[in-house]
């Protein structure tokens, strides 16, 4: 698998990876829904895991690809856990809106 | 030339989804882009050469943690999402922080020089087997800790979900 450069300037995928970085931050400061509000964050989380890839390739270092994939892990493991946080305050005010969840006890 | 055209055509895709996502009101409608967006990216690492990642991104991320969300919103019924009026603090530092952000931001990214090489497709192959070895070889420990943080993760979102029996 040598050779078969192609001209794709690393640039091109550190602009993409920042592009999704920041509608990730940007729904995550919008967004009134406490679901899509993490969905937000697992888009950022994709957007550092490109930029990740794109340097493993330029380095040729493969270890930059085992960390994708513990990225990868985390984040289905703070899915999990996130999404039954956004269960039990659901169950307990009733709302998604993060503007209605503001006191700590009920 | 066909690397650039495939890397335009997925790039768009993925802008596309995560404009979407943003714009959408209700979270289903948030939800499928986000898995077309993470589509898009599966792309993107095969033509980085990182098939492995590829595979999985489909598999656990678009499909698992996707499942996981979609399940989610159907069992809270969650519905169009309600418009608040932001607050005046937050336009008042976020418009100038912006603006200054993005001028840092493009400033950086016109002093900096052009990469060195162009990032070669083929001249690192991660399949599954180079993964496999490294994983279990030179990052055997945090492969380990991380089936621990799965187990915790399991038995966490099994108690905190759990309805409340008095």
């Amino acid at each position: 698998m040598t050779g078969n450069l192609v001209d794709i300037p690393l640039e091109y995928y550190l602009v993409l990876s920042g592009i999704l970085f920041a509608c990730g931050v940007a729904g995550f400061l919008i967004k009134r829904n406490l679901i899509t509000i993490f969905m937000s964050i697992e888009l950022m989380l994709n957007g550092v895991n490109l930029s990740f890839v794109a340097f493993a390739t330029y380095w040729k270092a493969l270890s930059g690809q085992v960390f994708v994939f513990f990225v990868m892990v985390v984040a289905a493991a703070e899915a999990a856990v996130g999404l039954a946080i956004i269960i039990a305050v659901f169950r307990t005010r009733e709302t998604l809106n993060p503007d209605r969840v503001n006191l700590l006890k009920l | 030339m066909v690397h650039l055209v495939l890397f335009i055509i997925f790039g768009v895709i993925c802008v596309a989804g995560a404009v979407n996502l943003l714009v959408q009101r209700h979270p289903i409608d948030s939800a499928l882009s986000l898995v077309v967006v993470m589509g898009a990216l599966a792309g993107l690492y095969l033509l980085l050469g990182a098939e492995f990642l590829a595979a999985i991104q489909v598999i656990v991320y678009a499909g698992a943690v996707m499942v996981l969300f979609v399940f989610t919103i159907m069992l809270l019924n969650a519905g169009m999402e309600e418009r608040t009026r932001g607050s005046k603090v937050a336009l008042m530092f976020g418009a100038p922080g912006l603006v200054i952000g993005s001028v840092l931001l493009a400033w950086i990214l016109l002093q900096s020089k052009p990469s060195v090489r162009p990032v070669g497709v083929g001249s690192l192959y991660g399949s599954a087997r180079t993964i496999g070895h490294l994983l279990f070889k030179d990052f055997l420990l945090p492969f380990e800790i991380t089936s621990v943080l799965i187990l915790i993760a399991i038995m966490g979102a099994v108690v905190l979900a759990r309805r409340e029996s008095q």
